[in-house]
């Protein structure tokens, strides 16, 4: 059964994040947007396992700085 | 007359009148250094221990107060240790492990940097930068008591220079009035503001990134441990970030981001000052706010004039990636300057300071300009992704490395160097490959950084070598002085045996499984700039 890794797995963190920063350059808030719906359906399709999708799911709705920063309950969504 | 443009923590070196101001007859020096900060100092002292005569200029009489770097980086400890400064620095400097990181007012993680084992030095101290340069002072007291040919003059001020076919030309000034002398080679070691970079009208290129920071120096005997502190967003300075770090003397930094658009004036006031710092600890000592850039000259030799330093390049403070850079800039000047001078090797030999240490320069302001992106989105997505991780990191240990507070300062990798040649050690450890700085390892008697004493080296290891293999000082070491493995890790990897040629700042030129001598000849050829 395959599990989420919420383990660091990159092999560099910083080029990845300067490469998605560098993206969204120049772009205005709703292509933005559009970027990463565009982006998410292009990692999800490559991981293309039901169960860590829904864990993914549920861990970026849940996570406690979420929570905390934008006043929401932890309920879990499945 | 030379009026102070900064006050002075400790007098080292008054001026002195000498006879060369009243000759009239220019003397010339092979290596005049403009400017007596830890850069200019730093290479006087290893060009003088290497017995190159050497002149220091500086329009001061010591060493600068105020708040600067704070933070030097084993790398600059080792280079210092190779100057023969290293144990004060460490005897007086603040080490720490443990960072913790804020958000508003909730701790959400920390982080232990569990140093790796089998180096001499800590990954870094926390020292102030008028001890930094005091301890590079009083060394060079100690050499030039034992001979070294370094002069530090201080309230010379460079008011001019003129290059001329073999030689520069400096027009000087001085509480007695001007006078003017000859160098072969001019260093311009005269910090972010260079009059000399000013004078030849050469300016920086590449992107400049912009922001405020107070900086604060607080003397308290405080009750916290010895431990990084960042936050975002806290209390006391919402919407900013803030750091806390520990120096000697009971003395704590303080850093607070103001932004770009900010009255300086009105931030500097006191009282504005003190109710930022009563929300943190205790009683200020000194404050100031500092603007900074990340930037590059585009060329780091001009002819007879070098740029070191912040002359030559700037970043952002995050990281400890200037002062560390500049001693990298040391390092790597030194040597080929003295060689050059010494006809031991071409001219050319200098262009390669420019080739290596901009692409360090380069590096550095990456690493930097990234932190500075994660403390002040510029743009909606930048602060999307940078509020979706601090998000994350409380909750799912993988967003924890895409915080960036700043990434500290490791030394450059010559990748690609006219220095370098091709590695010929089968799968060889990545991180001694050509154009790396040495890994120290820890020996069955001291550490292996403290063999390579500033000479090209031979290093051996289960390998067989003759005692004066290429006229070259050779260190030979078997795997039985590997006491913890680190020696076989770093430099043998799966190999049975290897030789490493050592530049005299401790790069990895060459390395091979075993000796041969016509190889390491045309090694050491192509790492003196000579094919």
């Amino acid at each position: 059964m395959a599990e989420l890794t919420l383990r660091p797995n990159l092999t560099n963190s910083d080029d990845f994040y300067a490469a998605l920063l560098e993206a969204h350059d120049g772009l205005e808030p709703s292509e933005m947007h559009a970027l990463n719906a565009r982006l998410i359906l292009i990692l999800a399709n490559h991981i293309g396992d039901d169960e860590v999708l829904e864990s993914a799911l549920r861990a970026a709705r849940t996570s406690s700085g979420h929570r905390t920063n934008r006043g929401e309950k932890d309920e879990p969504t499945f | 007359m030379v009026t102070a443009r900064y006050q002075t923590a400790f007098r080292l070196y008054p001026y002195e009148k000498v006879s060369a101001q009243d000759t009239g007859t220019p003397a010339r020096h092979p290596v005049v250094i403009v400017g007596g900060g830890p850069i200019g100092m730093g290479l006087a002292l290893d060009l003088g221990k290497k017995g190159m005569a050497c002149l220091v200029l500086d329009d001061h009489d010591g060493v600068g107060m105020g708040s600067r770097a704070i933070c030097f980086a084993k790398r600059t400890l080792e280079i210092c240790d190779r100057l023969g400064c290293g144990d004060p620095m460490v005897d007086k400097g603040v080490v720490w492990n443990l960072g913790r990181v804020y958000r508003q007012e909730e701790e959400i993680y920390s982080f232990n940097l569990l140093p790796e084992e089998g180096h001499k030095r800590p990954a870094f101290i926390n020292l102030q930068q008028p001890y930094f340069e005091q301890f590079i002072v009083e060394e060079i007291r100690r050499q030039q008591a034992c001979g070294a040919p370094i002069e530090i003059r201080g309230q010379n001020r460079v008011t001019g220079q003129i290059q001329k076919d073999d030689h520069v030309l400096l027009d000087i000034d001085t509480p007695d009035g001007p006078y003017q002398i000859e160098a072969d080679y001019v260093v311009a070691c005269d910090g972010a503001n260079s009059p000399i970079r000013n004078m030849l009208g050469l300016g920086f290129e590449g992107r400049t990134f912009e922001d405020n920071f107070l900086i604060a120096d607080i003397r308290a005997k405080a009750e916290f441990p010895t431990e990084r502190r960042f936050w975002f967003d806290p209390p006391f300075n919402r919407n900013e970030t803030a750091l806390m770090h520990k120096q000697p003397d009971d003395v704590w930094r303080l850093d607070f981001q103001l932004g770009w658009d900010i009255d300086r004036e009105a931030e500097l006031e006191p009282d504005k000052i003190r109710k930022r710092v009563a929300a943190m600890i205790g009683e200020d000592v000194e404050f100031a706010i500092y603007t900074f850039r990340c930037c590059t000259m585009k060329d780091y030799r001009h002819g007879r004039g070098v740029f070191a330093g912040d002359s030559a390049h700037q970043v952002s403070p995050f990281g400890a990636r200037g002062a560390n850079g500049g001693m990298q800039d040391v390092d790597n000047l030194a040597w080929k300057l003295a060689a050059v001078i010494n006809g031991d090797a071409p001219d050319a030999l200098l262009d390669s300071y420019h080739t290596e240490r901009k692409h360090a320069a380069l590096e550095n302001i990456k690493n930097s300009s990234r932190s500075a992106d994660f403390l002040r989105p510029r743009h909606p997505a930048h602060a999307l992704f940078r509020d979706a991780v601090l998000d994350l990191v409380k909750d799912y240990e993988f967003a924890r490395p895409m915080v960036n507070s700043g990434r500290l300062s490791t030394p450059c990798t010559y990748e690609q160097s006219p220095l370098n040649s091709a590695d010929a050690l089968p799968d060889g450890p990545s991180r001694t490959r050509p154009g790396s700085p040495c890994s120290d390892a820890a020996l069955d008697k001291g550490f292996l950084l403290d063999h390579l004493t500033g000479d090209f080296t031979l290093l051996s290891i289960n390998a067989t070598v003759p005692d004066d293999a290429n006229g070259l000082k050779v260190v030979p070491l078997t795997t039985t002085d590997d006491t913890d493995g680190s020696l076989a890790t770093r430099y043998l990897g799966n190999n049975t045996s290897a030789v490493y040629l050592i530049r005299p700042d401790q790069h990895v030129a060459a390395r091979w499984a075993e000796y041969d001598a016509d190889a390491v000849t045309a090694a050491l050829h192509k790492a003196t700039g000579k094919g």
